[in-house]
């Protein structure tokens, strides 16, 4: 028994250093784990501190990015904005499918870029190259976008009306299904080099995103990659999910993406 | 890696909230969905308390299990990942409680008069 609160001790962990201070694991009958720490010094004057005041406060930890999410998505829909947060690992593409769909949608859609990595504008002088708006966001240690950068970046920015603006996130496929930018849709992008599990090794992503484009189908021939186990792993973590299969190299595939996108342009 | 961010954030609330009283312990509600480690807050925690009305604060981490309600059948059952099948065979799941990622609640020093 947890000799502070009295807590009744499961078998999970316990770890004691006595020098420093203990972290202590315990579980309650309906699954609940409950983990916390004792400074042995403090444990002697735990009843004589009994002048402490708890306060409530039921915080969402992530509420003030959600809130800022949610202005950003009010901005948006007020200027009739199709914002996409496009979410991958690196090397997946995203980069490369942003510039191909750029170039061949030029005369229909008015297309800008939010740019984020750690590091580099390299991504945003591809993008640049292009013609289109783009800001690049350098996150520096940051391994994801959130809302308070996007609305930093909507000020440089300043995407016109009735256009679409492409946010690529920082390459990873963990961090970003987290936080919510203010995006009309998550879109999950998954190259076919990466093997066909990843719906379900990282499925908070894929659970989260409306859309996954399977990207580089023009390497099927080289890989041993069962594009149909992959879209099985995907809709057994998200039966909703919509997924396009397409090759920015080759053009394979992209004709429903843009179709996709210009219908959610102008519905 | 996000749980450095997510664990500064929770020193500021904190300290926000604690009107320059020292904070003697932080109550956290993390879901087991949420893709949270909890081991890893514990670990950023004392690292980001330092300088602050936080630092030394004990922490208490609630760690809530997963439930999920079978929107085709209505049953409700446990689940350790953000996604399952229902025994009636359904994909379609809406996951109930597992998600949570809140400060619950906090202990300050009142001091006596």
């Amino acid at each position: 028994m947890c000799v502070t609160c009295g807590c009744s001790d499961g078998s999970e962990v316990k770890v004691t250093n006595l020098e420093h201070e203990h972290y202590h694991t315990h579980t309650l009958a309906d699954g609940t784990v409950i983990t916390h720490t004792h400074h042995h010094e403090e444990q002697a004057n735990m009843h004589a501190n009994s002048h402490n005041k708890t306060i409530s406060l039921e915080q969402e930890v992530l509420g003030r990015n959600n809130l800022l999410a949610a202005q950003n998505r009010g901005w948006f829909k007020g200027r009739n904005i199709l914002a996409l947060n496009l979410m991958s690992s690196p090397g997946a593409g995203k980069t490369t499918l942003l510039t191909r769909t750029i170039n061949d949608l030029k005369n229909k859609l008015a297309i800008s870029v939010i740019e984020g990595d750690q590091e580099t504008t390299n991504d945003a002088e591809k993008i640049k190259g292009t013609g289109c708006k783009v800001v690049q966001i350098n996150t520096g240690i940051g391994c994801h976008l959130d809302a308070s950068m996007i609305e930093r970046g909507l000020q440089e920015l300043n995407p016109p009306l009735g256009s679409v603006l492409m946010i690529e996130n920082v390459g990873n496929l963990v961090c970003p299904a987290l936080f919510d930018l203010g995006e009309q849709a998550k879109v999950v992008i998954l190259s076919v080099t990466e093997g066909e599990d990843k719906p379900i090794k990282y499925p908070h992503i894929f659970r989260n995103s409306e859309i996954m484009i399977l990207t580089k189908i023009d390497l099927f021939p080289y890989l041993q990659f069962d594009v149909q186990r992959c879209i099985e792993y995907a809709k057994q973590v998200n039966p909703k999910i919509q997924i396009f299969q397409v090759s920015s190299t080759t053009g394979e595939g992209l004709e429903d993406w843009y179709k996709f996108l210009l219908h959610a342009v102008s519905p | 890696m996000h749980e450095l961010g997510i664990t500064q954030n929770i020193i500021a609330i904190v300290s926000e909230n604690a009107q320059g009283k020292k904070v003697q312990r932080v109550l956290l509600e993390i879901g087991k969905l949420s893709a949270i480690m909890p081991e890893a807050i514990e670990f950023c925690f004392d690292i980001c308390a330092q300088g602050t009305i936080v630092e030394g604060a004990i922490l208490e981490i609630l760690e809530i299990p997963g439930m999920a309600r079978c929107s085709q059948c209505g049953a409700i059952f446990y689940v350790d990942k953000p996604f399952g099948t229902c025994e009636c065979g359904s994909l379609q799941i809406e996951i109930l409680t597992g998600e949570e990622l809140k400060i619950k609640e906090m202990e300050v020093e009142e001091l006596c008069v």
